[in-house]
């Protein structure tokens, strides 16, 4: 019973089925349609999710476990480790409200903690620029010379400029930028498309572990 | 749109078709016609060639650069998917490939995520091409991990884990948000071949200044069929191209028509 559940076969038509039915409700106004689109998309999305944590939780945990038991990075292993075990003791002894310890790590360590890691945005950007922006080809050329009056569109020296630079640059966005996007964002939704056709008619297996 | 219709489509005063969305139900009929057309052809004897790619072509030069240097591969799919997209799906696709292959020259490959559920499919996905390639041994389960679901929690462990293992190859596919660019310099800083692809189109700008090479829109979804040579994939890569020479032609013709003709709206839609 279990090997029928299991095999490849099963999950190939599970996929197909939900794949036919959600794009056919995509297309349709009516409450029962809407009410089985909301199901199958949040409500099983959410049980699916849920013990799929617990995988992950389980998955943490052997991992720094057993390289804390090979001595390799041990201090930033248990620190990991104390942050997953603290919280959820935190959450489940004192709340998540208003004057919570929780809050309080929340607000006091994993925030910075995250803003930290934002704010090296910052110098990579600038590292990614500075290779970015050489001008080697006609090309790169006028990237770089569109970089530059986009940079000083949005800078103080703008104001001296009686709008010409945030005319232009409005343009770049506007124009020669936007319609790259599109042209880029009709083969990605044509990508997405056909594969999702592909997945639905069973053409592409290699999600359940290969075509063969 | 006839009486008869609406009576079909229409059912104690609650419309079961959508008449607005009736133009994307044709098209999306066009275009499952079409792949499934050139799908029954690559099983009658057609075959396609795909296009040249050369971020696609790398791959096996990356990997194989990976196993002389005794470095591992990573692959990371980014924060802003979850399992239902179908870039995630498409990433999964590539790394079945890439796994193959990492499993037969014996390298190691590192796959960090934000999400347990990619984790699990992840996991089977690479255990299945370890075992499909004839070294289920090599598969180690610990490689293939979640590290956290907050955005730059993944972004700091990731970045950890390219600083302490070096690898050598980086593979960056899938939607990326703002952690793109720190993993991409990351992976810079230790000198990894680098090939990404997202159908995020503004991180993509800092994938082509970061990294080696850059999967540019459908180039992520086709990369399956083009590393595995899928006759059957081949042919829906056929399908989306000729589907995309379609929607130049309309948009020529559209914006001539309504060069010549500005009251003209037969193209909106």
């Amino acid at each position: 019973m279990v090997e029928i559940l299991m095999s490849r076969r099963v999950a190939q038509i599970v996929c197909a089925v939900f794949g036919v039915l959600l794009f056919l409700l995509f297309f349709s106004n009516h409450p029962t349609a809407k009410a089985v689109t909301l199901t199958v998309t949040t409500q099983y999305w959410q049980v699916i999710a849920a013990f799929a944590l617990i995988v992950g939780a389980v998955s943490f945990m052997r991992v720094n476990f057993k390289s804390m038991s090979r001595k390799q990075d041990a201090p930033f292993r248990a620190v990991g480790l104390l942050g997953m075990v603290a919280m959820p003791i935190l959450a489940l002894g004192w709340g998540i409200g208003g004057s919570s310890p929780f809050l309080w790590v929340f607000e006091n360590i994993q925030a910075p903690m995250q803003s930290t890691v934002f704010a090296l945005l910052a110098f990579f950007v600038a590292s990614a620029s500075l290779r970015g922006f050489r001008a080697r080809s006609v090309p790169a050329a006028i990237l770089l010379l569109a970089a530059v009056v986009m940079l000083l569109s949005r800078s103080w020296f703008e104001s001296t400029t009686s709008n010409i630079l945030m005319v232009t640059s409005d343009w770049l966005r506007n124009y020669p930028s936007m319609a790259a996007r599109r042209a880029i964002l009709i083969g990605i939704g044509l990508g997405s498309l056909t594969t999702s056709l592909r997945l639905i008619v069973g053409i592409e297996r290699t999600w359940l572990g290969g075509n063969k | 749109m006839s009486s008869t219709l609406l009576l079909a489509v229409n059912s104690g005063g609650e419309e079961w078709l959508d008449l607005s969305k009736l133009p994307l139900l044709i098209i999306s009929f066009i275009v499952l016609a079409v792949v499934v057309i050139l799908w029954l052809m690559s099983r009658r004897g057609s075959s396609f060639t795909p296009r040249q790619i050369p971020g696609l072509r790398a791959v096996e030069d990356a990997i194989g650069r990976a196993t002389e240097m005794a470095r591992p591969v990573l692959y990371t799919p980014g924060w802003g998917g979850d399992i239902q997209r179908p870039t995630t799906i498409a990433s999964m696709n590539i790394l079945s490939q890439i796994a193959e292959k990492t499993a037969q020259y014996d390298c190691s490959l590192i796959y960090p995520t934000h999400d347990p559920v990619i984790q699990s499919v992840a996991q089977e996905v690479v255990s299945e091409s370890y075992a499909r390639s004839g070294f289920a041994d090599r598969y180690r389960q610990e490689d293939i991990r979640y590290v956290s679901s907050s955005q730059f929690g993944y972004a700091a462990a990731v970045e950890g884990i390219i600083t302490r293992t070096r690898p050598a190859a980086i593979f960056l596919l899938g939607t990326f948000e703002a952690e793109s660019l720190i993993m991409a310099e990351t992976g810079n800083s230790v000198g990894a071949i680098q090939i990404a692809g997202t159908d995020s189109t503004i991180q993509l700008a800092f994938f082509i200044v970061a990294c080696d090479y850059t999967l540019i829109g459908e180039e992520l979804f086709v990369a399956s069929g083009y590393l595995s040579g899928d006759k059957a994939i081949l042919a829906s890569v056929r399908a989306q191209d000729m589907l995309k020479i379609a929607i130049a032609v309309f948009l020529v013709i559209a914006v001539a028509w309504a060069t010549f003709a500005p009251n003209s709206g037969w193209w909106r839609f």
